[in-house]
């Protein structure tokens, strides 16, 4: 077979892989389904509770979405602003920096305060949790700007802006899209805490209801749910990159 | 033959410099109108400073800088750079990449989108100039580095600049391919009667290519020796094997190796 068609199968191989062998440890060991309930009672759940399941994640994902979109937005003009000037970046990077540092679990309930519960917790969540990344590559990208080339259009003059926009920004597009699937899995852990906390519907608040009833396969079926959600939408951005910056992509090494 | 060009006792410090030692020293140029002038120099002798002083990209502590008439007090906007990176952006393919500063200059740069045609056809001649003709749409890292850099030159002439600064352009390139460039700029500066600058380290290619060329000293930089070149134009790769050109590199060599002991 060849190299290409492999490299295709893999990822199908692997993941029906990794399902038979928890499906055959459960039964070899006899694992109690409270425990660690096999693939197959999980899948039994997921297809039970399908309009649950199906309803709460739809709720997920326009959380995660909106407030993904909230961080795109803003990571990309932060960005744009911190890359092209060194006194802005030097000045708030402490601040950036020690506002990522904070769990954003810890700031849910401030955010309860502010709006109640309901759809913005979540979505600011899925915002404040993912931001950070897209800023910090964008600003990247747009300092690391080759100084000759900077110099051949400043001497033709043209204005910091003009070398932001021809040169920074095209230049900074593999590092965001890179940020991009970095960020997208941060959204949902972002909006699934924001369910769970403040929210009366999604998947996060299923899993609090779940878990507080003991309804263990439920638990899991949600949580297989979210990561089918978040593959789609991690192959969904990594499609992104590649049809948008692939003049970066031409190492030999990534073929 | 009027001065385009003048370096007038210019001192320069850069506010980064951690010893506070000037880049370039005292420094004394003239360079006519269509004039080629090469300056040559031990390496980290203010060089490049000496370029981003004359584009307007950095201002004298002491001394004046004029160019076309005028004293330099922003980018002068009418030179045109290549340097040793080609540094073509990959995101544009070779033709874009030659168009990118008629993006930034004025008149060219509110004309561009109605006449793109007039200045496609603009860069494709250039294109076919400097031998790459027809290759305009494939993209910079598809091309052999000398490609690229015929390519840079393409960039630094589109605007149809009155002054060309070109900084080792062609130091990283094999000497073959090196040679056939010489005489791809010598045409292009016959063609185009434009000012140019070229800094290197390569004394056959000052000597080759330069009517003027001056050698400059270590750190701080200043001019030592002016020399001008009579070899007449069209000159013919050959002249390089003659005694005469021998002659004036060996002169030249002396100038350097003396530089080099005074720092």
């Amino acid at each position: 077979m060849k190299t290409k068609n492999k490299l295709a199968l893999a990822p199908w191989v692997f993941t029906v892989g990794f399902f038979a062998l928890w499906e055959i440890l459960c039964h070899v060991l006899k694992i109690s389904s409270f425990i660690l309930p096999a693939p197959s009672t999980i899948m039994w759940a997921v297809w039970e509770y399908r309009s649950q399941l199906a309803y709460h994640a739809m709720h997920t994902l326009w959380m995660t979405l909106a407030g993904f979109g909230l961080a795109v937005g803003f990571g990309l003009l932060l960005g744009m602003v911190l890359g092209s000037s060194r006194l802005i970046n030097a000045g708030t990077y402490p601040l950036l920096v020690g506002f990522n540092s904070i769990p954003k679990v810890a700031v849910v309930p401030i955010l309860v305060f502010w709006f109640g519960v309901g759809w913005v917790p979540p979505v600011m969540t899925a915002f404040l949790i993912s931001f950070f990344p897209i800023v910090v590559n964008v600003a990247t990208g747009i300092a690391t700007v080759e100084p000759e080339m900077e110099d051949v259009l400043r001497a033709l003059g043209a204005s910091k802006r003009d070398i932001v926009f021809k040169v920074g920004v095209p230049r900074a597009m593999p590092y965001f899209f890179g940020s991009l699937k970095v960020a997208i899995t941060l959204a949902y852990v972002g909006s699934v805490i924001g369910e769970q906390n403040a929210s009366n519907v999604g998947i996060g608040n299923l899993l609090t209801r779940a878990s507080a009833a003991f309804e263990v396969p439920l638990v899991w079926a949600a949580l297989v749910v979210l990561a089918v959600l978040g593959v789609i939408m991690y192959a969904i951005t990594a499609y992104a990159e590649r049809s948008m910056t692939g003049w970066a992509q031409r190492s030999q090494m990534a073929a | 033959m009027s001065v385009f060009v003048d370096i007038h006792d210019v001192t320069h410090v850069y506010a980064r410099a951690e010893d506070g030692l000037p880049a370039v020293q005292n420094l004394n140029l003239k360079v006519n109108k269509g004039e080629f002038a090469a300056i040559v120099g031990p390496s980290g002798c203010g060089k490049s400073t000496l370029m981003k002083l004359a584009t307007g990209l950095q201002f004298p502590v002491e001394g004046t800088v004029i160019v076309d008439g005028k004293q330099v007090g922003a980018p002068v906007k009418l030179a045109g750079m290549a340097f040793q990176n080609p540094t073509m952006l990959p995101w544009r393919t070779t033709l874009d990449n030659i168009l990118l500063p008629l993006e930034i200059v004025e008149p060219h740069r509110s004309r561009l989108r109605r006449h793109k045609a007039e200045y496609v056809a603009k860069a494709e001649s250039l294109l076919a100039q400097v031998g790459l003709k027809g290759q305009g749409h494939k993209f910079p890292w598809q091309l052999s580095g000398g490609m690229q850099q015929r390519a840079s030159l393409c960039r630094a002439l589109i605007h149809e600049p009155k002054l060309l600064m070109l900084d080792e352009p062609f130091g990283a390139l094999d000497s073959f391919t090196r040679e056939e460039l010489w005489c791809v700029m010598r045409d292009l500066h016959a063609a185009q009667k434009v000012t140019i600058i070229l800094v290197t380290h390569d004394l056959r290619e000052a000597a080759f290519l330069a009517d003027r060329i001056f050698c400059m000293s270590a750190r701080p930089g200043r001019i030592v020796a002016e020399r001008e070149v009579e070899f007449p134009r069209p000159r013919d790769l050959e002249i390089t094997y003659t005694p005469e050109f021998s002659a004036l590199v060996h002169e030249l060599r002396g100038h350097i190796a003396q530089a080099r002991q005074a720092a």
